[in-house]
């Protein structure tokens, strides 16, 4: 196997071993910076969110997945400060799930988009699923340390993710990463059918 | 290639996703809540369990192998996204008249389409694609369970679709062999055939 053919797979069974479950606030048992790592690994949406923006990042080149990756930690910690003080932005389904639909489809198309332009992206993604995540871990005993723990989650899956698709060759690979951000926006259009239904 | 990018060397980034993987996945399953993981593998076996869906997704990836690049990656990426817009019109009430006859089509269409080594050019293989993803996706991807996570059943129901594409395209390798070739094209006549008996049983 070669090295970008097993780095793949290693992804891919990373997403596939965190999957099947979504919780508010998952309970690891090493405490709350864990607690908080795991929420983000095991909420579909934020995940969703974090893996597009990564790939959308790494698409870019190293100088937008810098940015993206710090412009989201500080953003989504912004957030997750001021939700845990406003609980009424718990409820906002339609819009985490914009986010994701969006980033996934700027992956699809492989967008072109100035470093800035991901950086504002990445802010927006993060403020607003930190504002989410805020509102819906706090009310559940989350401290400050858990948030700090979900900061940590996502710097790791961005700066890898990041930094793999940065470092991709043309060809192959380069399209695995087009169709996973297909069908993250797929995901999203999906999912925008199921909050916009009649009677949903 | 494998230069350095955020200062962390590829190699060493393996080590660290590994151990990523061994955290996330110990505290995924350790909270493991039945409805959402139901979700994730109902939506991942819809698709491989309707047997016209499955003919046309794996049709579809012949097609994109027989036709080449770029239309080999441009079809995969462009049918989940259509797909997925066809859904979210059943869902939204929008009627699609004759859904399934429109996948019993696609069937034939695509398996016709590899058996007699159509290559249009792309705009319109991609149209043509695009549109029997909208009868895939109205008929298919409303189908939730009660009690499951709309999300995980979505993402499911997406991926096990892409990778029915991703059967298609593998066997489609095949194609560049003259044995392989005749296989891929005798493969296309069945799933046209299967899809004469899909619109049979649509109609009658």
């Amino acid at each position: 196997m070669t090295p970008i053919a097993r780095r793949g797979t290693i992804v891919a069974l990373s997403g596939l071993a965190v999957s099947p479950v979504h919780a508010h606030l998952v309970e690891t048992g090493f405490g709350a910076f864990y607690d908080g790592f795991a929420h983000v690994a095991v909420t579909p949406a934020d995940l969703l969110v974090v893996v597009a923006i990564a790939l959308f990042a790494g698409q870019r080149g190293s100088g937008a997945a810098r940015l993206a990756l710090f412009a989201m930690l500080i953003a989504w910690l912004a957030g997750g400060l001021v939700g845990a003080w406003w609980p009424e932005s718990a409820a906002w389904p339609l819009s985490t799930t914009l986010t994701f639909a969006v980033a996934g489809a700027l992956v699809a198309l492989n967008a072109t988009l100035r470093d800035t332009g991901v950086a504002l992206l990445a802010v927006v993604a993060g403020l607003l699923h930190g504002l989410v995540n805020g509102a819906t871990t706090a009310p559940a005993g989350a401290t400050p340390l858990a948030l700090a723990g979900a900061i940590t989650a996502i710097f790791c899956v961005t700066a890898i993710l990041s930094a793999e698709v940065a470092a991709l060759p043309a060809g192959w690979p380069r399209v695995a990463v087009r169709v996973a951000g297909s069908w993250i926006a797929a995901a999203g259009l999906l999912m925008l059918g199921w909050l916009l239904r009649p009677g949903g | 290639m494998n230069a350095p990018v955020i200062g962390i060397a590829p190699r060493h980034l393996v080590g660290i996703l590994l151990a990523l993987l061994a955290l996330t996945s110990a505290a995924a399953w350790a909270q493991e809540e039945t409805g959402q993981a139901a979700g994730f593998l109902t939506g991942l076996s819809h698709p491989v369990s309707v047997l016209d869906h499955v003919l046309a997704m794996v049709a579809l990836g012949l097609w994109g192998a027989v036709l080449g690049p770029p239309a080999i990656w441009v079809l995969p990426v462009a049918f989940p996204l259509v797909m997925a817009l066809g859904g979210l019109l059943g869902l939204l009430g929008i009627p699609v008249p004759g859904a399934e006859v429109g996948i019993a089509v696609s069937a034939i269409a695509l398996g016709a389409k590899v058996l007699l080594e159509a290559r249009p050019p792309l705009w319109l293989a991609a149209a043509i694609v695009a549109f029997f993803a909208i009868f895939h996706g109205h008929a298919h991807g409303r189908e939730l369970p009660e009690g499951t996570s709309a999300l995980l059943y979505s993402l499911g129901f997406v991926v096990a679709t892409g990778l029915l594409h991703a059967v298609g395209i593998l066997l489609g390798v095949a194609h560049r062999w003259s044995a392989g070739r005749q296989a891929v094209r005798i493969a296309g006549g069945g799933v046209a055939c299967a899809g004469l008996f899909f619109l049979w049983r649509a109609i009658a």
